[in-house]
């Protein structure tokens, strides 16, 4: 096997320095009845090429990803990745290298991010951020977490136009603190009804998605003015944060923490993962927050350098006391979504969230003449929801496969009063032909 | 001799990204605007975040010489006990990048995702085979995200039987993570001491076993690198308790094809993939964390799970005792497709890979013997633990001498845990590392080791070679400057 290169030479040599006769001395310590009474049933080794096509046979059986015209979104984007974001990142000193523990021989991990702390602080408008968390949805988890640490009351509110998957992992984490969660339902708008948010004063936390799920931006103001006359904070979750390229961020509205998914930042689809989890907050919850943090300091010679800092909130040293758990986060996801927001500037992601929204728009228009529907009002970013004419959207969306085309994601699933509703998706990637066709389509 | 591997390479200095670039400068190619331009919602609209602008050979050079301060497996050998830094095999990473795999949307329908959903059916099976528990699931991120739902699949086990319990054993050779993951599902971590041997005693988890005990957390084997030997005993006194045994299996690396954990008695175990299965650790992630668990928790897995489905499959939300979701979506799936990648291509060699893995450790330890104080002087599984003590008179400690090792060419051991040894230096050399290398290895170490009592100075001011002197990691946690 060419991952091992001991030979049988090196191996006898090696087995006379320990003194043992064999490999299998050292396994004497297993006691006979843990041992297997057989060899492992896995398949038999494939040569390099035999893999190739292995797992080309694999990819070509993933039809969805490659052989249709697609406006899927809810949490998952497919957006232009510069080819600079896989090579940069793919450089094996940043792969192939573990957390940084020792900084003088990881200034290259350390310094990419803590610059992408500082451009997701800044993307969110918050002050400070951490080094990554897993994805969206345990970033928000973990927000709750903090928040009712911070806040020490036993009651949280999330928005049910929080992505359901996103309710779903922040059901299961809290679900051993034996607080109660609260769900915050839909205004006709799209947007979510705060009313009682107002009168529930043992609320930890207010948490909204924005752009939510529908694609509409949520009116955080209002929201972080009730949370905070409550003593609660506002977490604002995300899955699009092309849309702070446009539209303001949650720091400017008031948000205590704004978390949420990075994958729209230059990392691939994937089937779901790996994403990276973005988490910021306020500078003055820096010794709450979960996750790991770099931080600028000076070597002897007074040089600038980064090192792994407040660590003593971290499981390693508080053990069953730290902020979280986690440990290994999303470290090389992070940095390639700082290759890639270098790569657009400031100036690009302007250009880039405009683009997206005026393609959405132009669907929108075109949608509504070929008759169908936009049950929503609020303003959105490159999400929106939309009622089909007659019958089930699941129907609609099976017919429009049998085309080639993936017309987004049906809504009944998860929001029955929703079932004739699609939620489409359009980004930067879909040209005006594309849209035409499902316009088309649509017609006919 | 043989000529040192740590040299002076050229380094270039490098500003931080926003010293760079200038406004109106674009590293990025945007697709033309076809469309009319919209008009905006103005009292929702931002100003645009304050990022530099920069062209695409601005933004090369950055990340290229940033590169170039760090140390990866490429580089060197790297023994970071605990975190088995194995080759990371670059057909991997082309499996992973093809584009009906990185293409995939999570939601789509499953006729069309029959690849993807075939991969993690045949992992988890091939998992399943390897550690011998019975099923499953690919879900959580990483080690720690693993604990955590092995944590909540015993708090769901005991709410299902209303048996309430607040306790659980956590050995005092356990990862930190261990103790933090059972605090978030509301566990009290009791601890129990190693022996000895550096093994866990049958009599100390009689002791601390009752009724009022969710069970253990142990990791086989242990962050001493020793096998616990005892743990079909201590399994059977949980369970005679109605307690779980939970395994923390990122260690596995040393029992591939040699040991039937379910024969051990543990219930729930989770794996690295980012370890044992050869995907790039990324410099702090994306991992891995899958969990297995025997037949009877079966039901509490996290949901969607993948199921048969006619002649295919298809993801199935409909397990009503399940803790529900811990990912967004199926979990790291670009990973899962790397240590799929490894283990068709390693095939029965994965036993091959654990032997040698065990080889190197007792050869190095062997070879370090004297050199090192061995406080544990016994056969190692995958990795072995020394201390300082042997250079404490000529005050050198072990953060010293892992410096030192830097300007060898040598990333570091893990330093200063597992806790029960004082100054410890753990060493995990792994199976890909040859004969040569770890001659190297231990090479450089006797000389460091000579260096601490010759000239403790040149460790004291280590690393000379990096890109930073040692740096002030008090003064960052003082005053945190964590964003610019
Ligand atoms: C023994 C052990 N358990 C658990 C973990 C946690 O794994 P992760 O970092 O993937 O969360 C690690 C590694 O950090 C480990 O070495």
């Amino acid at each position: 096997m060419r991952y091992l290169p001991h030979t049988d030479d090196d191996i006898s040599t090696m087995l006379r320095v320990t003194g043992a006769d064999s490999i299998n001395d050292f396994f004497t310590v297993v006691p006979e009845e843990l041992r297997r009474p057989s060899e492992m049933a896995l398949p038999d080794a494939l040569t390099e090429w035999e893999l190739n096509d292995r797992m080309a046979a694999l990819s070509n059986a993933n039809t969805g990803a490659t052989d249709f015209l697609s406006f899927m979104g809810a949490g998952s984007y497919d957006h232009h990745i510069p080819e600079t974001v896989p090579f940069l990142a793919g450089r094996s000193e940043f792969a192939t290298s573990y957390t940084p523990y020792q900084p003088e021989l990881s200034q290259g991990t350390l310094q990419a991010m803590y610059e992408y702390q500082t451009l997701v602080a800044r993307l969110t408008g918050m002050e400070i951020a951490n080094a990554s968390m897993y994805d969206g949805a345990s970033a928000l988890a973990e927000a709750i977490l903090m928040a009712l640490r911070i806040t020490k009351k036993n009651t949280v509110a999330v928005s049910a136009a929080v992505h359901p998957f996103y309710r779903q992992v922040v059901r299961t984490y809290v679900e051993p603190t034996g607080c109660s969660v609260l769900e915050l339902p839909v205004l006709e708008s799209g947007r979510t009804d705060l009313s009682t948010l107002a009168s529930s004063a043992n609320c930890a936390v207010a948490a909204l998605q924005s752009p939510n799920l529908f694609g509409c931006v949520e009116d955080l103001p209002t929201a972080a003015r009730i949370i905070h006359d409550q003593g609660g904070l506002l977490a604002a979750s995300f899955t699009e944060p092309v849309a702070f390229g446009l539209y303001r961020p949650p720091g400017d509205d008031g948000a205590d923490v704004a978390c949420g998914e990075g994958q729209s930042l230059g990392i691939p689809r994937s089937f779901g993962g790996p994403g990276v989890g973005i988490f910021c907050t306020r500078s003055r919850y820096v010794r709450s927050m979960p996750g790991r943090l770099v931080g600028k300091t000076r070597d002897r010679s007074g040089k600038r350098g980064f090192v792994l800092t407040l660590a003593t909130r971290e499981q390693h040293i508080r053990r069953e006391r730290a902020t979280s758990n986690i440990c290994t986060n999303s470290s090389l996801c992070a940095l390639s979504s700082a290759v890639y927001l270098a790569s657009l500037g400031g100036s690009g992601l302007r250009r880039l969230a405009k683009l997206n929204y005026d393609k959405t728009e132009y669907l929108k228009r075109n949608l509504s003449e070929a008759g169908w529907t936009m049950p929503f009002t609020s303003p959105t970013f490159n999400e929106f929801v939309a009622r089909v004419p007659r019958g089930d959207a699941e129907e609609v969306h099976r017919g429009l496969r049998e085309k080639g085309i993936l017309a987004g994601v049906p809504l009944g699933r998860w929001y029955p009063d929703l079932r004739d509703c699609l939620l489409l998706c359009v980004t930067e990637t879909a040209t005006r032909e594309d849209m035409d066709r499902l316009v088309s389509e649509v017609r006919s | 001799m043989s000529e040192r591997v740590g040299t002076q390479g050229l380094l270039f200095n490098e500003p931080l990204l926003w010293e760079r670039g200038s406004r109106g400068r674009s590293g990025m190619s945007l697709p033309r605007a076809d469309v009319e331009p919209a008009p905006v919602y103005e009292d929702l609209i931002g100003n645009g975040p304050d990022i530099p602008d920069l062209s695409e050979p601005e933004v090369v050079r950055h990340y290229t010489r940033l590169s170039q301060w760090n140390f990866g497996i490429d580089s060197n050998m790297y023994p970071l006990g605990s975190c088995t830094m194995k080759y990371n095999p670059k057909t991997n990473e082309k499996q992973a990048a093809r584009s009906g795999f990185a293409g995939a949307h999570p939601l789509l329908p499953s006729e069309l995702s029959q690849g993807a959903l075939q991969l993690m059916a045949e992992l988890e099976q091939y998992l399943a085979e390897i550690t011998g528990l019975d099923a499953a699931t690919l879900q959580p991120a990483a080690g720690a995200q693993g604990e955590l739902t092995g944590m909540l699949i015993m708090h769901a086990w005991f709410k299902h039987h209303d048996d309430r319990r607040s306790k659980i054993i956590v050995p005092d050779t356990a990862h930190g993570t261990n103790p933090a993951s059972a605090a978030l599902c509301g566990y009290r971590a009791v601890p129990a001491a190693s022996g000895p041997d550096g093994i866990l005693e049958t009599a100390v988890i009689d002791r601390l076993m009752d009724d009022e005990t969710a069970g253990i957390m142990i990791t086989n084997p242990n962050t001493l690198g020793f096998f616990e030997e005892n743990i079909k005993a201590i399994a059977q006194t949980v369970h005679r308790h109605g307690g779980l045994v939970y395994c923390d299996g990122a260690n596995m690396n040393a029992l591939m094809g040699i040991v039937d954990l379910a024969a051990a008695g543990v219930d729930i175990l989770h794996l690295n993939l980012h370890k044992t299965f050869s995907t790039p650790h990324g410099g702090g992630g994306p991992g891995s964390g899958p969990v297995l668990v025997r037949k009877k928790l079966e039901p509490f897995l996290p949901v969607p799970r993948v199921i048969p489905d006619g002649k295919g499959w298809r993801l199935s939300d409909d397990f009503p005792l399940s803790i529900g979701k811990i990912h967004a979506f199926q979990g790291n799936f670009g990973v899962m497709v790397k240590a799929y990648s490894y283990i068709r291509s390693m095939g029965a060699d994965l036993k091959r890979a654990s032997q040698l893995a065990v080889l190197n450790a007792n050869y190095l330890k062997e070879r370090l013997k004297g050199v090192l104080h061995l406080p544990y002087d016994r056969p190692c599984m995958h990795e072995c633990v020394f201390t300082d003590a042997l250079q404490q008179p000529h005050g050198i400690t072990t953060l010293e001498m892992a410096k030192r090792l830097m300007d060898y060419g040598f990333h570091p051991p893990t330093v200063y845990f597992p806790l029960v040894v004082k100054g410890a230096l753990m060493m995990e050399p792994t199976e890909t590392e040859s004969r040569d290398d770890i001659d190297r290895f231990v090479e450089a170490l006797e000389a460091v080791a000579k260096e601490a009592a010759e000239s403790p100075e040149l460790l004291r001011e280590a690393p000379h070679v990096c890109k930073t002197e040692r740096l002030d990691e008090t003064e960052a946690a003082r005053n945190p400057r964590l964003t610019g």
